[in-house]
């Protein structure tokens, strides 16, 4: 008998597939590609005293290219003459980043368990447990988030049953806290953490485990030796899809987070809205985009290089 | 160790139950292991074999029972508690640990220091002859040197009882026969104890020193190869162990050295005596290739009859012919091709007389 290998290139001329594959490509050249040159655009503007931020980036007369790095520059040193990486702005950005790593894996110690409980149980009932997963993303957003304002808040639920119970006398504060903003993160990004940790975990043989008991491992063992190696990649995605959506988050810090730890998103907001500088603003965006971008980069090279080389 | 022990058995299961909600999977299974035997669980899908694997690695727990290994309870242990390794049929071989890393998992488990931890993974390399491909991966291994691997990590704790199941169900036909005696050959020079499932009677019949038929959760024969298949103890192990024609009929004489039975195509004789009372309902089986065929009469006086060529099928080897008798029932013959003309020039449709020696049938009363 004859198999046709189905990825090999078929000798039919089919147009049709050419255009499912330009389908992505086009939605990402329009709506990534092209909206990050407009922003890496005006992040070399010299606005000057005008408002209007699409001004030319090169000389009227000669032509040639007249960028302002100070947009830049200023992300990285005060104008007032402070020493490098000594900026408001920078501080911001290592904040944001510590709070989405701390989100990831507040996502991660809760999720995982979910994802590996959902997996494990009875195919007939998995869809039913994950739609339960999904089942917040019906509700809007903002109210959800609100929702933990209604929770947390001095005369929010928890304190009066706090109180209620003669826990404490009186209201502990924890709207506006590190703890507030965490919690409404981990809440909100849960299900970006269980849906690829779930997906691989699905897959994973779990005779496997069987094995590594037989060998004398105990549960904790074989979970730790077998289970979690093998579900690096699930970790890995899930890690990604919560840490990079919660370093530029804006709507949870400022509804549920402290007034003094400021996150990156605030101060694009700020810069853009409020200071009009949008220069600053999308150098802001655009080194947002390089501190996430670059590292990412190097992983997926690195795990490419291991794949080719499993082959 | 007294004779009496020695017959006791090393690993011993007591009216062994497994029930899983309303069904039986194992059903009073009471079995007795030598020391350093390698005992075969037969049977075809669902006849609770691999169950009764599973409570022996651990992995499940009996409903009622004894399990002793060397004289002490196991039904209680956990699997990692257990001197008991097994060989999975998929081999279960971890995919992101290379083959040594593979290897010593069991033993690192145990605390050993570290030099003996690399020595004895070194040996068991040595023994499935894997040793330079300690830093591969898996899934680098063609399916052979996988069920190598898989070996080598099952015998690296030194068990006192080895588990194989389907230890050859993996591989293709013509790697599973050389693996056979290459699997035997290193159980047998480790010395240790073992018990392997499988549904291929002719893996059990190769590999095994005994064999245990089962059918719904129950052993219906225990014996050595030659045992099950020349005295089978009832129909269903007549049937499932290689080929067999079964004659029903009713006992009609009744001698100490012999007896015979009246059935559809005529008075079959068998050359021994067989406890019972005359008139009895009872088959007598006949193995294929015990039948002789030809379109001349033969000169046996007994157990000769008359058929039809209705299909003849030829397997290089051997030819097997379906004859239709008097009665209509279907009688597979087997015959070996010893030369390369067929001097028989049996053909379809053809008249033809077979007979077989008054040794050849087996009176199964079960």
């Amino acid at each position: 008998m004859i198999f046709k290998n189905p990825m090999a290139p078929s000798t039919f001329p089919m147009p049709g597939r050419r255009f499912v594959i330009a389908v992505p490509y086009v939605w990402l050249l329009l709506f990534f590609f092209l909206p990050f040159l407009i922003l890496l655009y005006i992040s070399f503007v010299d606005m000057g005293n005008d408002i209007h931020p699409f001004k030319p980036i090169w000389d009227s007369q000669t032509g040639l290219l007249k960028l302002k790095y100070e947009n830049y520059g200023s992300i990285f040193r005060s104008s007032d003459g402070g020493s490098l990486f000594q900026t408001l702005y920078i501080e911001a950005y290592l904040r944001s980043l510590w709070y989405a790593l701390c989100t990831a894996l507040l996502c991660l110690a809760v999720g995982y368990p979910f994802a590996y409980f959902i997996a494990r149980s009875a195919p007939s009932v998995r869809p039913a447990l994950l739609m339960m997963v999904m089942l917040p993303f019906w509700t809007s957003f903002l109210l959800r988030v609100y929702a933990w304002k209604g929770i947390l808040a001095d005369q929010g639920v928890l304190n009066q049953a706090l109180m209620f119970f003669g826990v404490t006398l009186e209201p502990i504060q924890m709207l506006y806290t590190d703890v507030s903003m965490l919690l409404g993160m981990t809440y909100v990004y849960l299900p970006f953490m269980v849906l690829p940790l779930y997906a691989n975990l699905v897959k994973m043989d779990f005779r496997l485990l069987e094995a590594a008991h037989d060998l004398g491992a105990s549960p904790f063992k074989a979970f730790w030796l077998v289970t979690v190696p093998l579900s690096r990649a699930g970790i890995i995605a899930g890690f990604m899809l919560v840490f990079i959506p919660a370093v530029g988050e804006f709507v949870i810090p400022s509804l549920l987070g402290g007034p003094e730890n400021i996150m990156i998103g605030r101060v694009v907001w700020d810069e853009m809205f409020t200071s009009n500088n949008w220069p600053r603003a999308t150098a802001l965006a655009v080194v947002m985009i390089a501190l996430i971008v670059i590292p990412l980069a190097v992983y997926y090279y690195h795990a490419g290089e291991a794949a080719d080389a499993k082959r | 160790m007294t004779d009496k022990d020695e017959r006791a058995g090393y690993l011993v299961t007591e009216k062994l139950v497994k029930r899983f909600d309303e069904a039986m999977a194992v059903d009073d299974v009471s079995l007795s292991v030598m020391r350093g035997e390698i005992f075969a669980l037969l049977g075809s899908s669902g006849c609770g074999k691999s169950t009764l694997l599973r409570m022996l690695a651990g992995f499940e727990k009996p409903t009622s029972g004894r399990i002793l290994l060397g004289g002490e309870d196991v039904a209680g242990l956990q699997p990692y508690a257990r001197p008991i390794n097994m060989m999975f049929q998929s081999y279960a071989l971890f995919p992101h640990l290379d083959i040594w890393e593979n290897v010593a998992f069991g033993l690192k488990r145990e605390s050993l220091p570290k030099a003996d931890v690399q020595q004895r993974v070194g040996e068991m390399l040595d023994l499935v002859q894997l040793g330079p491909y300690a830093k591969r991966k898996p899934h680098q291994l063609s399916g052979g040197q996988q069920q190598r691997v898989a070996l080598a990590r099952s015998l690296a704790k030194r068990p006192k009882l080895l588990l194989l199941d389907e230890p050859l169900g993996a591989l293709d036909k013509k790697l599973r026969e050389q693996t056979q005696f290459e699997l035997v050959n290193i159980i047998e020079k480790v010395g240790v104890t073992c018990v392997m499932v499988t549904h291929d009677q002719e893996e059990a019949m190769t590999m095994a020193g005994r064999i245990a038929v089962m059918s719904k959760g129950r052993v219906l024969q225990v014996g050595t190869p030659e045992e099950v298949y020349e005295h089978p103890a009832n129909r269903f192990v007549a049937d499932f162990i290689g080929n067999v024609n079964m004659f029903e009929g009713r006992l009609s004489v009744d001698e100490i050295d012999h007896c015979a039975a009246i059935t559809g195509i005529g008075e079959i004789q068998v050359g021994h005596g067989v406890s019972g009372t005359l008139n009895m309902p009872l088959a007598i089986a006949v193995r294929p290739e015990k039948i002789e065929i030809s379109k001349e009469r033969p000169a046996a006086d007994r157990n000769v009859f008359m058929g039809t060529v209705k299909e003849i099928a030829y397997f290089g080897s051997y030819n097997t012919y379906i004859v239709v008798a008097s009665d209509g029932s279907r009688v597979r013959i087997t015959e070996a091709n010893t030369t390369r003309q067929d001097l028989s020039n049996i053909t379809w449709e053809d008249a033809v007389y077979f007979w077989w020696n008054d040794r050849a049938g087996i009176v199964l009363r079960d």
